[in-house]
């Protein structure tokens, strides 16, 4: 089993560099001087406690809220970027795969190539017979996984999670962390998910970094030493327990 | 029959104790008429009131038709910026306040005696709800799906079309409900001062003490606000069943 160091870098990832990056909003500094490089093809968890500016990295990663100050590279630059947002956020007046091809119509693809794309992005979630039900007529974790495959149907290099499954049932996120983690593994993208899971960010990720409190300063970067293939088995196993050890210290000292 | 009973069982019971009432002498019937004399002024006068309620129709759709189109229109503008909305929204308020009794007169001075009065009068009535209600859902839109469609790099005016105009779908169509009947009363109103039609018939007919033939004028008015409601409960059943719980209930 291939060691989890050894991330799948493909032409279809990108890395990102920010130096100095600050964002405030009024007078409340959220980031500040926040310095952090992420491979190509890496998947990197990003924790810490609630108002400590993760979903704010996020979203200026995404070119959603550009920094105040500081700089933020990524190679290739501009590069094609997915959100997954923390409840699905699906356009309720559409079927699921109107919903999955949103962001090909958008792009302005024909109607022909973003059907086909998305019935493939939504077979790829699991949810191939499902392209004509409407979000109502859907579970919670169903149009997770919807979300999911409007995030994919563009074959983003970059894809940017701010807690996904923060709203679903354990079994359901438990199912669809082994899917993520599978999806990644085969399309080489990298990820940034953000979390307040301890285990989910252990179980899923190659690297994390831990937020403090306040100005979002880096207080832990660890690599996990951890399989590349990861199955439901794994989260009884100690090799994770000892990862999720180190990241709830950090945490706790929070 | 679910939906039709429940309103018919009151109207049908109010109707059977006025007639009672009337007949047994317990209320004048040159202040209340009896429903069976109602029904025969709708009889005796049925030509007369078939093209009044015609007209009246006819002014009232078009003046409801006007004041959405420029209600939704004003809103879109509306939501386009807040300095717009501040500078411009206390005149759309300006509609809502507007006493249409005292103005009308003023409309007739202005568009003459006829049809375009009575259109105007629907539509200054009716228009500001439609403004409201789609102001307010215009800018309700969810602010993660306004960041997927700037992420793709959706325009603001694909925004409109595929995002804020649909996610605002339910409160226009309330706003629509409210301002079918007020296009049905600016109507009604305009005719009593410079036009042709039901509002007209009740004017005459009160001058000549025909209390029947005012209950059968305003019975077809009321009549022609709910034909305009329905229709547009129509439209909200067509388009929200699929997605919002008013329409899934």
């Amino acid at each position: 089993m291939a060691d989890s160091t050894s991330v799948p870098a493909t032409a279809r990832s990108v890395a990102l560099r920010l130096e100095g990056v600050r964002r405030a909003f009024g007078g409340l500094v959220v980031i500040e001087h926040l310095d952090l490089q992420i491979e190509a093809g890496e998947f990197l968890a990003v924790l810490g406690p609630s108002g400590c500016g993760k979903s704010t990295l996020l979203r200026m990663i995404a070119g959603l809220a550009p920094p105040d100050e500081g700089r933020m590279i990524a190679e290739p630059e501009r590069p094609q970027a997915a959100f997954v947002f923390q409840d699905a956020h699906l356009l309720p007046w559409r079927t699921a795969l109107n919903n999955a091809a949103l962001p090909l119509e958008l792009m302005g693809a024909s109607r022909e190539e973003r059907h086909a794309k998305a019935r493939a992005a939504l077979d790829q979630v699991g949810l191939a017979d499902a392209e004509s039900r409407y979000p109502a007529q859907l579970s919670g974790g169903m149009r997770m996984r919807v979300s999911l495959a409007r995030a994919l149907v563009t074959e983003p290099r970059l894809l940017l999670m701010d807690e996904p499954f923060a709203a679903l049932d354990e079994i359901t996120r438990f199912h669809l962390e082994v899917q993520l983690r599978d999806l990644w593994h085969r399309r080489g993208m990298t990820v940034i998910f953000v979390t307040h899971s301890i285990s989910e960010a252990a179980f899923l990720a190659n690297r994390a970094v831990v937020l403090t409190r306040r100005k979002g300063h880096i207080k832990l970067d660890r690599r996990f030493d951890l399989p590349a293939i990861r199955r439901n088995e794994l989260r009884s196993d100690p090799r994770l327990g000892r990862e999720m050890g180190m990241l709830m210290d950090a945490m706790e000292e929070e | 029959m679910k939906k039709i009973l429940p309103p018919l069982i009151p109207f049908v019971a109010v109707t059977v104790l006025v007639e009672a009432l009337v007949r047994g002498g317990f209320v004048p019937s040159y202040l209340v008429p009896a429903p069976s004399a109602v029904l025969r002024a709708l009889m005796d006068n049925r030509a007369e009131l078939a093209t009044a309620m015609g007209k009246t129709s006819a002014a009232a759709f078009l003046g409801f038709a006007l004041s959405t189109l420029a209600g939704i229109g004003t809103a879109i503008a509306l939501s386009s910026s807040r300095a717009i909305q501040r500078s411009l929204y206390p005149y759309a308020v300006f509609f809502q306040t507007v006493p249409i009794i005292a103005i009308a007169p003023l409309l007739v001075i202005w568009f003459g005696y006829g049809m375009q009065t009575v259109i105007a009068c629907a539509f200054i009535v009716s228009i500001f709800p439609v403004i409201a209600n789609t102001l307010t859902g215009l800018l309700s839109t969810d602010p993660a799906l306004r960041d997927l469609f700037r992420l793709y790099g959706a325009s603001p005016g694909v925004t409109l079309v595929k995002l804020r105009f649909p996610a605002a779908l339910p409160q226009i169509l309330t706003g629509l409900r409210v301002a079918s009947g007020l296009a049905v009363i600016g109507a009604v109103v305009g005719e009593f001062i410079g036009g042709e039609g039901l509002g007209s018939v009740v004017d005459v007919a009160r001058t000549q003490q025909r209390v029947d033939k005012v209950f059968a004028a305003v019975l077809l008015a009321s009549v022609l606000g709910l034909a305009l409601f329905g229709l547009i409960n129509l439209i909200s059943a067509l388009t929200l069943r699929h997605w919002h719980a008013s329409e899934q209930a």
